[in-house]
């Protein structure tokens, strides 16, 4: 277990690094000049000159990129050229509410799915099971956007429980604030819920075909039993692949829903930066969330190796 | 009274073609302590005889006939007393060692379940029990701790596991099938050798399943003969295998040297019968075996051959059968 746990570490910081690599060169080299790419074709040569210096652009590239990884690790990553305010307090700031959201929303959905999966599953082919699919499938057909536009029209517009957009802040206490979480958090949760619910049962049913269900039946447990004792642990892991694929979108990937709801979050940070070609924000973003997707699955890994001690590798008796 | 008594056992299962008969008109019974061998070809319906004894058969089959355990017909019973009857009265053993484990459970946790489904015992003694059993299969806790995964073990030693899981309630009945077909030739000796002794030290009455006769032979006192899920031939293993008279069986021992002995068969899997077993819908009127047989008659393609005796608890269900001058 601790050889495994060294090497996945390993894997983690390496795959980090090459990250940081591809970005470097993708954003930073093949574009050629990113002060002019910044200020457009139009700028004057002497705020271009200006900009490379403020940039360090006049340094070797290895200099840039060395540069780059350490103020990663210390978190110093300049001033951004739009918004006027470090980089990393500018991103930190969308985090706060990116970060909660997506934990709300993923927290909902498997709430939400892995009970209606089982359900659906101990059920097979009875009319609860067809309920559960039919859910699901309408749930998986329903676009994001216009799911988000009716809780607000039910909610906000109709019924005035909760505000339409916008948020609060943390500075207004954490009432405030999960009540702007909530609607994005429905609209958010539920389409995954869907798609989570439907993974679950598939994986059950095909779980509960397998040979050590028929011997664990005859050693007298109920299906219900074997379901739970035997199938359940066996199925997760297919539901943890998904879960972890829908927590890397759900960090980043909100953009439409934060739109919707007017929400300061990283996937509209994202959609500025680039429209206003803000480099330096773009590139520490980018990386970041490349940063998050790979530690999502280091963590899906190590959950591998916790509900399957055949994926521990290592040691045989 | 006797232990278990099988009433014209017939099961349908759903197919490719539709619902077919897989099992039809079994009958035997068994008395405390017997040992009974039930041999064929695969895909005669061994394994759908056995998992019918233990109720586990598909969702969607048929099931008609009598399986009467201690005058209690199993097929009537509601699936609580089903449960309560499975690994505690009746214990089974899979052929596939390799996938009958659960893969993310500890051994130890595997052998205790049925312990704790059936017997009440405190934790401590649970354990005890556990490691009892775990001291006669051959896998004591002192070498092989509880906390073994399946993975961490061989097939041999998953099979023994299996072993201690089935008998762990103390059962009546213990269903073996081909408990060997996926072992080392070294292990199955082994694996057999357990079966047999615990068999025989606890009194329980075993079904021992195989398309290896020897294994038959050196195991059981009385044999069925299966072809196409209908008993062909039924006896004591003496009788049936000095006297066979099926044509059928014998061409089972013509896959083996040394005809003759019983004891000094050979193992060798069943494969010198000319032809192929019919597919389940594709089964003839009359005796199902007539195709492949060189002793038909014109009778055998019309009507079902009924049950001759042949001696005293020896059956045939064929309408030529084998004697003695036959076989010289
Ligand atoms: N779940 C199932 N659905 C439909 N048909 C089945 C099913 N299981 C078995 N059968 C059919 O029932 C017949 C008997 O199968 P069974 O498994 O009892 O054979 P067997 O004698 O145990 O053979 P083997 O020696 O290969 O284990 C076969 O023709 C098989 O194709
Ligand atoms: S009944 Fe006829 S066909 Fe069938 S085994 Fe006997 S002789 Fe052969
Ligand atoms: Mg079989």
């Amino acid at each position: 277990m601790r050889i495994f746990l060294a090497k996945r570490v390993f894997t983690l910081i390496l795959t980090l690094l090459v990250a940081t690599l591809v970005v470097f060169v993708v954003l930073e080299i093949l574009p050629g000049d990113p002060a002019s790419v910044m200020l457009g074709i139009n700028a004057e040569t002497e705020t271009l000159n200006a900009l490379r210096e403020e940039l360090g652009l006049n340094r070797p590239v290895w200099v840039r990129y060395t540069h780059w990884v350490a103020d990663l690790i210390t978190g110093n990553l300049g001033i951004s050229y739009t918004y006027d305010v470090p980089v990393s307090e500018l991103i930190l700031s969308r985090l706060t509410v990116s970060f909660p959201l997506a934990l709300l929303a993923m927290t909902l959905s498997t709430l939400i799915a892995i009970p209606l999966g089982i359900l659906a599953a101990s059920n097979h082919n009875k009319p609860m099971d067809f309920l559960v699919m039919s859910f699901s499938q309408i749930g998986i057909a329903i676009p994001n956007f216009w799911f988000a536009m009716l809780l607000t029209l039910l909610f906000s517009v109709t019924l005035r429980l909760l505000p339409a957009g916008g948020f609060a802040g943390w500075d207004a206490g954490i009432g405030p604030v999960l009540k702007s979480f909530l609607l994005p958090t429905i609209a958010l949760a539920l389409p995954q819920a869907a798609i989570l619910a439907r993974v679950t049962r598939s994986a059950l049913l095909e779980v509960l075909q397998e040979d050590f269900i028929r011997t664990a039946r005859a050693k007298g447990i109920t299906n219900q039993g074997a379901l739970w004792k035997h199938a359940l642990r066996n199925a997760l892991i297919p539901v943890v692949t998904i879960m972890g694929l829908q927590f890397s979108f759900l960090l980043a990937g909100t953009i439409i829903i934060e739109n919707v709801f007017y929400l300061p979050g990283i996937g509209r940070l994202i959609f500025q930066a680039i429209s206003q070609r803000d480099l330096i924000v773009v590139k520490n973003l980018v990386i970041l969330l490349a940063g998050a997707v790979i530690v999502i699955n280091f963590m899906v890994d190590l959950l591998y190796a916790v509900i399957d001690p055949r994926l521990r590798g290592g040691q045989d008796v | 009274m006797a232990l278990l008594q099988v009433q014209d056992l017939c099961v349908t299962l759903n197919t490719a073609h539709g619902p077919q008969e897989v099992i039809s008109h079994i009958n035997f019974s068994m008395e405390a302590g017997d040992k009974m061998g039930i041999v064929g070809e695969s895909g005669c319906g061994k394994s759908i005889t056995a998992l019918a004894l233990m109720s586990l058969l598909p969702r969607d089959s048929q099931t008609r006939g009598k399986i009467i355990l201690e005058g209690r017909d199993i097929l009537k019973l509601n699936s609580n007393k089903i449960c309560s009857i499975r690994g505690n009265r009746i214990g089974m053993i899979f052929q596939e060692p390799m996938t009958a484990l659960n893969p993310v459970k500890q051994i130890g946790a595997q052998v205790s379940e049925s312990i704790y489904l059936h017997l009440k015992l405190t934790r401590k003694q649970t354990l005890e029990r556990v490691s009892e059993l775990m001291d006669k299969v051959g896998l004591p806790v002192s070498k092989f701790g509880l906390n073994l995964y399946p993975h961490q073990l061989s097939g041999g030693q998953r099979q023994r596991v299996m072993i201690a899981m089935a008998i762990a309630c103390n059962p009546e009945i213990l269903i073996a099938d081909e408990p060997t077909t996926a072992l080392d030739v070294t292990v199955q000796e082994q694996i057999l050798d357990l079966i047999r002794d615990l068999a025989d030290s606890s009194g329980m009455a075993l079904i021992i399943i195989s398309h290896d006769l020897g294994v038959i032979a050196q195991t059981a006192e009385n044999v069925m003969v299966m072809y196409t899920g209908q008993s062909v031939e039924m006896g004591s293993t003496m009788d049936v295998f000095q006297n066979m008279s099926h044509p059928y069986t014998y061409g089972l021992f013509s896959a083996i040297p040394h005809v003759g002995s019983s004891v000094q068969l050979d193992r060798k899997r069943l494969n010198s019968i000319p032809g192929q077993v019919p597919e389940l819908h594709l089964r003839p009127r009359g005796c199902n075996f007539a195709d492949r047989c060189s002793r038909a008659l014109k009778i055998c393609k019309d009507k079902e051959p009924m049950a001759t005796r042949v001696a005293d608890h020896h059956q045939v269900w064929c309408y030529h059968p084998l004697t003695c001058e036959d076989k010289k």
